[in-house]
């Protein structure tokens, strides 16, 4: 009697997680459609839903709404998209392979290196195309990470959380100062100042082409890899003992991270919190599995910023607003909330 | 021979040997227990028999093959390890968490076939779990949580079992529950089970075979009669033991006990 009514109990908690992460997923998609038609539709010039629809699926250049939906517009919001996505889901992976859930691409070196690596390039003119610009920012953000993780595993005991944390925080502080060295001493601070606080005003076409690609590929291998790294997130020791091989996983892992993360960054500059943030709204959402955790950040992390650059550049039109600082003003609130639930759940 | 045995084994931290050519040779279908203070290295020749740690030198064997020579999958499927105190993943339920232990046996994308759903039942149902299936794993309790790692380790359906310390940080009660749980799985279906544990009543009571062990090396090894005795808890506990008998199990047990007091150690007082 009594069994059967605990039973009964039981049933009602009972609830089937991929329901739950395929609603959030399809409502995320739905979300992102709709706020990047909003982030197109308001601006300088209004321009309603239906225009904006007209632009996109029936161009006509002599219309000037159409021009500047898609050379303007669109570019600057998929930009956006992209790049928060590709933030949001290096961030996921980033935490689920230290463990350690304050974990970002920034923390790791990988902003700080790719912004010194910008400054190299403006400083001695070396970006002749945008391919250029973009790989030289991967290869900063590559230097950056090694750095980070050479010196994380140098002591005995190899790379804990805690030693990634700190020297990512010794390198970034190190490879920024340098940055801005280089910066200053070059004259090149007005150039840099709005890139480094992060932004995607001025994108084009030309960027896209060689981003999108490079940015979908990524997001696509961590989604094939997302069940790895949720066996990864369980500790290593136990990694290893279900049959995991942690050492290429890891690798593969990290340069996922490296391509998403130098691809934002060379389009978008360092936008602090949108790795740390998204994953853990997302981890709210859907659990702790990354195989949900990973295609939601990308969508999440996508309206998010989508949604933050349309506040940036219209809350003190014809003003920019970096979006980073848009980001930071709802992601510090958001995150101390979060932290405190957390908190309290445990205690 | 057994199905696991290393020999010269030698595992170190940089420079510093912690297993030295050490020699040991797992029983099957029993249930070996490892004993030693801290730091004597038990659960580093855990790890290493798990090829969770490299040694140095020396070679763990597995069915006759150098485990450091077979693919890491197909160890799974023969070999399961629970480290000690695993951090329990917050916001994954108790069937999702043990669905991993299915990992050997998948292939790309890994779906879960009918196969794995009835070992997962299995798995939860054996350790008692079955009821907490869609709850999250961090609403459980310490004990509970520890079966729940316990099944995800039985969901790789292995015939072989090391565990490192299964029962720290549980109260009387549910250390109990965890090692009756093991016992079970070791007379009913034969596995192979090696436990490093602190508790030295509770290794000898479960142990079919004991090994006690001290800075790197094994002192002794053997039945719980032979190991649970004076002269080897004085070696490697540095104590003076009373040892008595279980009057419900039989076993030795260790009853009380002081510190065996160096010169050394009264001068310092002094």
């Amino acid at each position: 009697m009594f069994k059967t009514k605990t039973k009964v109990i039981n049933d009602v908690k009972v609830y089937s997680r991929p329901q739950v992460g395929m609603t959030i997923l399809l409502l995320g998609c739905l979300l992102l459609v709709l706020s990047i038609g909003l982030a197109v539709s308001v601006g300088a010039a209004k321009i309603d839903f239906r225009s904006v629809w007209e632009a996109i699926f029936n161009y006509d250049a002599s219309r000037e709404t159409d021009r500047i939906i898609m050379s303007l517009r669109l570019p600057r919001e998929l930009g956006a998209a992209v790049v928060g996505g590709a933030f949001a889901v290096s961030g996921a992976i980033m935490q689920g392979m230290t463990r350690n859930p304050l974990a970002d691409p920034g923390l790791l070196g990988l902003n700080a290196g790719a912004s010194l690596a910008l400054a190299l390039v403006f400083a001695f003119n070396l970006g002749s195309s945008y391919f250029t610009v973009m790989l030289l920012s991967f290869v900063g953000a590559g230097v950056g990470a090694g750095l980070v993780f050479g010196l994380g595993s140098m002591t005995r005991g190899g790379l804990s959380p805690i030693r990634i944390t700190l020297a990512g925080a010794a390198v970034s502080a190190l490879l920024s100062s340098l940055g801005e060295g280089v910066a200053i001493y070059y004259k090149l601070s007005q150039d840099l100042a709005f890139w480094t606080a992060g932004g995607v005003s001025g994108t084009n076409w030309t960027q896209l082409k060689i981003i999108v690609p490079v940015a979908v590929i990524g997001m696509m291998v961590s989604i094939m890899l997302s069940r790895q790294l949720t066996i990864l997130s369980f500790g290593e020791d136990l990694a290893k003992s279900l049959g995991q091989r942690t050492l290429v996983t890891k690798a593969v892992l990290m340069t996922v991270v490296l391509i998403l993360a130098g691809a934002a960054v060379s389009l978008a500059g360092a936008i602090a919190f949108v790795g740390l943030l998204v994953p853990h709204i997302v981890r709210f959402l859907v659990g702790t599995d990354y195989r949900w955790i990973i295609p939601c950040s990308a969508i999440f992390g996508s309206v998010l910023l989508v949604l933050a650059d349309t506040f940036a550049r219209t809350v003190n039109a014809p003003y920019e607003t970096p979006v980073g600082a848009v980001v930071a003003m709802v992601g510090v609130p958001f995150f101390l909330y979060l932290a405190r639930k957390g908190g309290r759940k445990r205690s | 021979m057994s199905r696991l045995y290393a020999e010269d084994l030698k595992v170190a931290y940089g420079e510093r040997e912690i297993v030295k050519n050490l020699k040991i040779d797992i029983p099957d279908r029993e249930i070996t227990t490892i004993i030693g203070p801290n730091g004597c290295g038990k659960s580093t020749v855990l790890k290493a028999l798990s090829r969770i740690l490299n040694p140095k030198s020396g070679t763990v064997y597995l069915d006759g093959k150098s485990i450091s020579k077979e693919s890491t999958k197909k160890i799974a499927q023969k070999m399961a390890i629970l480290p000690q105190a695993p951090d329990s993943p917050d916001g994954l339920t108790v069937g999702e968490l043990v669905s991993y232990g299915r990992y050997p046996y998948q292939k790309g994308f890994g779906k879960l076939t009918k196969k794995d759903y009835n070992v997962i039942d299995w798995a939860l149902s054996v350790t008692g779990i079955l009821d907490y299936k869609e709850r999250p794993v961090d609403a459980l309790s310490g004990g509970q949580r520890q079966r729940v790692w316990i099944a995800m380790a039985l969901a790789q359906e292995t015939d072989i079992i090391l565990l490192d310390e299964p029962t720290t940080y549980l109260d009387l009660s549910h250390q109990l529950e965890v090692l009756e749980l093991l016992h079970q799985l070791n007379r009913d279906e034969k596995r192979t089970i090696v436990m490093v544990i602190h508790d030295l009543n509770h290794a000898a009571r479960f142990a079919h075979h004991m090994v006690a062990m001290k800075e790197g090396s094994i002192v002794k090894e053997g039945k719980a009669e032979e190991v649970m005795t004076h002269k080897v808890l004085f070696d490697v506990f540095n104590i003076d033991a009373e040892i008595g008998v279980d009057p419900r199990t039989r076993k030795p047990v260790c009853l009380t006990y002081d510190l065996v007091k160096s010169e050394q150690y009264e001068k310092n007082l002094a």
